[in-house]
């Protein structure tokens, strides 16, 4: 039996594994959850290392090619040394210094980008004209009735989460309008969702279908 | 040492936060290499150390829960004997040489007929996609439950989410006319009214990322720095 008929094999027992849970929490189930997180614990710590930390510090302080090292890196290193010593208790409040050079210079690189590349584009999105003068209008009430519903969908959204104003009256009207368009917001998300994991099951009823009982088993479907 | 513990480390994000923040504002080279250097190198290095300790405190508790004999302790094993496992397939093996580790740039499973290729491949995709998959089912049962049509706003949630599901199939091409099916009322609603709300939505996410950098800059945050002496 060679290793890729092994591996449809392991695949398909872990598959069942997991959907036993469909039926109820059983031993099967725990056996095959545990392992994936043995197994995604050390998937992530190792392509972590040979794809983020070898190339970006270990390779820069201790160059293979010859190249000069490049000494400031070592800052982090020590930082990151901090943060392990947190399995010490007398000496956890070194990592602070790690936490505080990573998220401050965090919030300083997000301050700019979030307001340049994020709100920005989309203050500049919710402020188009509702249609182009130089074409004719007749032939642009698709878009134009689409644009006007974003910018109604938009301010009525901002009105609902505007606390200070009562919600009474118009701006109560505003704000339930607000409400619907968040719902119409959610259930298309939920909607989404629900497809996003459908396909993913009907990724499982392929593998099992094609791969498990055609390959593996040698059956011939369909 | 009362300022190395607590004030030191205000003043550290402090600085970090301005500098950063200010090299926005000076495009040079040397602005550049540094804001660079500091999301590749130190980022990177300080993500990857944060990450180490999390996966050391979960080994612990599971090293701990075997040499108790608590209750499951049995499955704490075999998390640790997967760990162990895949750590070595891809980490121990290439480091001494057993394996060529690649060039660093190039993640270890897209090299074939490696153990961690066949770990990769035949455990971690079907379990992650097996997982994911069984949320369709306590989706649709939670829906089930959930949406009724009891106000106003769970029937335009239903309904939404009704449109959505049909029209992203295609038996919702064939529901209405040819000019206007579920499909397109489907695509219309994400790209119109979704979005609209999103987009509302949105502005109060980046004001609020916004107002908590700068008081984690200024010093006015400092629950991230956690509790203690």
């Amino acid at each position: 039996m060679s290793w890729e008929i092994i591996g449809i094999w392991v695949a398909t027992l872990l598959t069942f594994g997991i959907a036993s849970f469909l039926y109820k929490d059983n031993p099967v189930y725990k056996i095959a959850e545990h392992i994936y997180l043995g197994v995604a614990l050390g998937y992530g710590l190792t392509i972590y290392f040979w794809d983020s930390i070898k190339p970006n510090a270990i390779d820069k302080v201790l160059p293979s090619d010859g190249s000069a090292p490049e000494y400031l890196v070592w800052i982090p290193i020590v930082l990151g040394l901090f943060i392990l010593l947190r399995v010490i208790p007398s000496l956890a409040w070194l990592s602070r210094w790690s936490f505080a050079v990573y998220i401050g210079g965090n919030m300083g690189i997000l301050v700019p980008s979030v307001i340049a590349n994020l709100l920005m584009p989309q203050l500049a999105s919710a402020m188009r004209p509702l249609y182009d003068t130089a074409q004719p209008l007749n032939a642009q009430w698709g878009p134009l009735i689409g644009q006007a519903v974003i910018l109604i969908a938009t301010f009525a959204t901002m009105i609902y989460f505007f606390f200070s104003l009562e919600h009474r009256g118009f701006v109560g009207k505003l704000s339930r309008l607000g409400v619907l368009f968040i719902m119409i917001s959610f259930g298309a998300g939920f909607g989404y969702t629900v497809m996003a994991r459908m396909s993913l099951l009907i990724g499982r009823f392929q593998f099992l279908i094609i791969d498990f009982f055609g390959r593996a088993l040698g059956l011939r479907i369909g | 040492m009362v300022f190395l513990k607590r004030q030191f480390p205000v003043i550290l994000a402090f600085v970090f936060g301005m500098l950063l923040w200010l090299q926005y504002y000076v495009p040079s080279k040397a602005s550049n290499s540094m804001l660079e250097s500091f999301s590749s190198s130190w980022l990177i290095t300080l993500a990857g150390c944060a990450l180490i300790l999390g996966v050391f405190s979960a080994v612990f508790h599971h090293v701990e829960k075997v040499k108790a004999r608590r209750a499951g302790f049995g499955y704490s094993l075999i998390t640790l004997v997967c760990f162990g496992i895949t750590f070595t397939c891809g980490f121990i093996l290439p480091l001494i040489g057993r394996i060529a580790p690649g060039s660093g740039i190039e993640p270890i499973p897209t090299q074939p007929d490696t153990p961690f290729d066949w770990i990769f491949n035949n455990v971690q995709v079907p379990l992650d996609s097996t997982v994911f998959s069984l949320l369709a089912f306590f989706v649709a049962s939670a829906a089930f439950r959930a949406f009724r049509a009891r106000s106003m706003e769970a029937t335009v949630l239903l309904l939404a989410a009704c449109i959505m599901m049909l029209g992203r199939v295609a038996f919702g091409e064939m529901i209405g006319t040819q000019t206007l099916n579920l499909s397109d009322a489907a695509e219309w609603i994400l790209n119109n009214p979704s979005t609209g709300a999103q987009r509302g939505i949105l502005f109060g996410i980046y004001l609020s990322q916004v107002a908590l950098a700068l008081r984690i800059i200024f010093g006015i945050e400092k629950t991230y720095l956690g509790g203690g002496s």
